[in-house]
């Protein structure tokens, strides 16, 4: 099963490092990484997908709460949260097709951020599926170059985990 | 009064109660070494910078201290990284400081740059590279907190060179930050309490004991836990010493080469107590087949260690110390009649042993050893067969009496931290046992030994060969032995000569005998060369993927 952990961490040069060294070198994978300030300037979210088991999310809960840069790890799968993904799309788009892909970006509610003779850049944020179908339409037209930012997701209501810095084992038996 | 980054170091590792740091100068290093012209701090200069920190992680290891060691920035940083990871694995208390380059040359591969922090990220707890002068005494600070507490640890601090001379107001502050550090100390309530009512319907109980229990000094408790619940004892090479090897309920190391009475017992043990241990795969071989028949509770600092390697039905995450006093209250003092009378009957049944024939077996020096050492001693070994043997015919019955690198394994480490014990217990015996190989991978620290005048009494066990590696070749290839004899050794009693020391070369077990009492006796350094039976095998020994009961022997 895929899960989205959200990782508030110490904002300290050298802390994507140690957090993506512990993945390679101890055989976790990564899906998607996406890394940015919270509003507080000194702790960052990292949002990471990963695909495992309960004991291989166990295990890399723990390993990731032994670095001392990390202050809090939250499952958000396990609970109601909102997910999104930015994506660039470059896509063929000669005179002939161009009204077609338009069409499709209405649709879909993504926007048109460049135009050139021969190409169409698009825009498109949502959640998985919207994306995934996004790009399946595009791809006939011939999908020249697509960038995606990882997914970024928060839990749903009024949490503001980055201010709660004190229950970093509160899950801990 | 504004002073250099590099006096407020120095001030802070007084603050710290900091007594002796191990060390190589350098040039990035240059404004540290000039500072500790003005402190009361003793400074060891060692020939080799592995060796300044096997000195450090072996005096940690005697006195529970935090060890530290200095080097310069490049090549000297670098050569740590053997002794960093080694303390890391056994989890050592080690505070390592290397100089660096100037912050403008950081990232221009300028001059004896590496990026060092980048280098020990996965052999530290933690590091740091300071970059604002202002920084350091609370980084001094955490660097301390962090290799002491919680699981201990190596942490590193890389110091630019121009940060050093740069000056500031010092302040040692009193408290630090680290949101993203609480170790948990106390043991979950209802978990103490399952577990003491596991334990007091265990039948046949065995503790597992691992270096947690030395390093959360928890040796009495755990005495205690096992007189109460009437529970034998067996351990890791990182918890030798932290049960009394005299105790009739002592089983001697488990694993690997551990005695056949501790792999049976723990086989047909319904409830398997570890205590500070980490199921290494050097203890448990073939997973499936350890303790199948047990319930397993396993208390540990670690919330990581928690169903690493094994599933367990009872985790108790904190202090080994702090877990074990409260579940003692809750236990009632039991016999366990038919279960001692097994373990008895597993223990004459299949003994340690080997065979007397004349030539001088590498047991018999060791046995011999345990036999005529104070009660005291602090015996420090290198890594392969002599560790191995050291390990199951020796006795320890203190904490901290035996020093070994056990998760990395690194050849070369007894001497340097035989050293380090020496000067962190000056007034006890210390013991090195080492092989002929190890001793040659760090055998230039023994001008470090001289020149603090230290009175080791060494003891390689000389085969000629790499006795380890050797049985490894002789099980799995067939005996096709290939780089494991070495064609040349040097005298070892003319080595020891040069560098000041008093050498005896034994080959018969009558001369073994003949010298000890006076070697033993000695305060002067002695090095005492054991020309010992090649051919000797390190028995039992559990083979690849069999399960700890299937011991070969």
């Amino acid at each position: 099963m895929k899960h989205i952990l959200s990782v508030l961490v110490e904002n300290n040069p050298g802390v994507l490092t140690r957090i993506a060294g512990l993945f390679s070198r101890r055989g976790f994978n990564i899906d998607s990484l996406a890394v940015g300030m919270t509003e507080n300037p000194l702790v960052s979210r990292m949002t990471i997908v990963v695909e495992g088991n309960e004991r291989y999310l166990e295990q890399l809960n723990k390993q990731l709460h032994k670095l001392v840069d990390v202050i809090k790890i939250n499952d958000i799968t396990r609970d109601a949260y909102v997910d999104r993904e930015l994506v660039l799309i470059k896509v063929s788009a000669d005179a002939a097709r161009r009204a077609e892909i338009m069409q499709l970006v209405d649709i879909f509610r993504a926007r048109i951020v460049d135009v050139s003779p021969k190409s169409l850049t698009v825009e498109i944020t949502g959640n998985d599926g919207k994306v995934t179908a996004f790009e399946d339409s595009l791809r006939p037209f011939g999908i020249k170059e697509l960038v995606r930012t990882g997914k970024i997701a928060l839990l749903r209501g009024k949490n503001d985990s980055t201010k709660n810095h004190a229950n970093k084992e509160e899950d801990e038996i | 009064m504004k002073i250099t980054v590099a006096e407020a170091l120095i001030r802070c590792l007084e603050r710290e109660d900091v007594e002796i740091v191990f060390g190589y100068p350098g040039g990035a290093i240059l404004p540290v070494y000039d500072a500790l012209n003005k402190t009361v701090i003793k400074h060891v200069l060692v020939r080799h910078e592995q060796g300044a920190a096997h000195m450090a992680d072996g005096y940690a290891r005697v006195t529970g201290k935090v060890g530290v060691c200095l080097a310069t920035s490049g090549p000297g940083a670098t050569n740590l990284v053997t002794g960093i990871a080694n303390a890391y694995m056994d989890s050592v208390p080690m505070v390592v400081i290397t100089g660096q380059v100037a912050t403008s040359m950081v990232g221009t591969d300028a001059f004896q740059e590496v990026d060092i922090t980048g280098i020990t990220i996965p052999i530290t707890k933690h590091n740091y590279l300071i970059k604002e002068p202002d920084q350091l005494p609370a980084v001094v600070k955490k660097a301390f907190l962090l290799a002491s507490t919680g699981r201990p640890g190596p942490v590193l601090i890389d110091l630019p060179k121009d940060v050093a001379q740069a000056k500031i107001d010092f302040k040692y502050p009193q408290k630090t930050e680290l949101p993203g550090y609480k170790p948990t100390i106390k043991g979950h309530a209802a978990m103490v309490q399952q577990a003491a009512k596991l334990m007091t319907k265990s039948q046949r109980p065995v503790i597992y004991a691992g270096g947690g229990v030395r390093t959360a000094d928890a040796a009495s408790e755990l005495l205690q836990l096992a007189e109460t619940i009437c529970a034998p004892v067996t351990h890791t090479l990182m918890g030798l010493g932290s049960f009394p090897g005299n105790h009739p309920l002592f089983l001697g190391m488990l694993g690997l080469h551990g005695t056949r009475y501790a792999n049976q017992a723990v086989t047909e043990c319904d409830c398997l107590i570890a205590v500070g241990a980490r199921f290494d795969d050097r203890v448990v071989s073939n997973i499936s087949g350890f303790a199948p028949a047990a319930k397993i509770i396993h208390i540990d600092i670690d919330p990581a260690e928690i169903g690493k390697n094994v599933v367990t039905q009872l985790p108790i995450v904190g202090d080994v110390k702090n877990v074990l006093k409260a579940i003692l209250p809750h236990l009632e003092k039991k016999e366990n009649m038919a279960w001692v009378d097994r373990i008895m009957q597993l223990r004459e049944k299949m003994p340690l042993g080997y065979e007397q024939d004349g030539i001088l077996k590498p047991q018999f020096v060791i046995e011999k050893l345990n036999e005529f050492k104070d009660e005291s001693a602090i015996v420090v070994t290198d890594v392969g067969q002599h560790q191995m043997w050291a390990a199951q015919y020796m006795r320890f019955n203190e904490p901290r009496s035996f020093i070994s690198s056990g998760g990395l394994g690194a050849m070369g480490f007894c001497l340097p931290a035989a050293i380090g014990a020496q000067m962190g217990a000056p007034h006890k015996q210390v013991i090195a046992i080492v092989g002929d190989g190890g001793i040659q991978m760090t055998m230039q620290e023994l001008g470090t030994a001289a020149e603090q005048k230290l009175p080791l009494k060494i003891f390689i066990l000389n085969n000629n060969s790499l006795g380890m590696v050797r049985q490894l070749q002789e099980y799995y290839c067939d005996s096709r032995y290939i780089a494991v004899d070495f064609q040349f050794n040097p005298d070892f009693v003319e080595l020891g000569r040069i560098y000041g020391m008093e050498g005896y070369t034994v080959e018969t077990p009558e001369k073994l005998l003949e010298i000890l009492p006076g070697v033993l006796g000695s305060t002067a350094p002695v090095i005492v060369n054991c020309i010992v039976d090649r051919e000797e095998d390190v028995l039992p020994m559990v083979m690849d993927g069999s399960n700890i009961d299937e011991a070969i022997s």
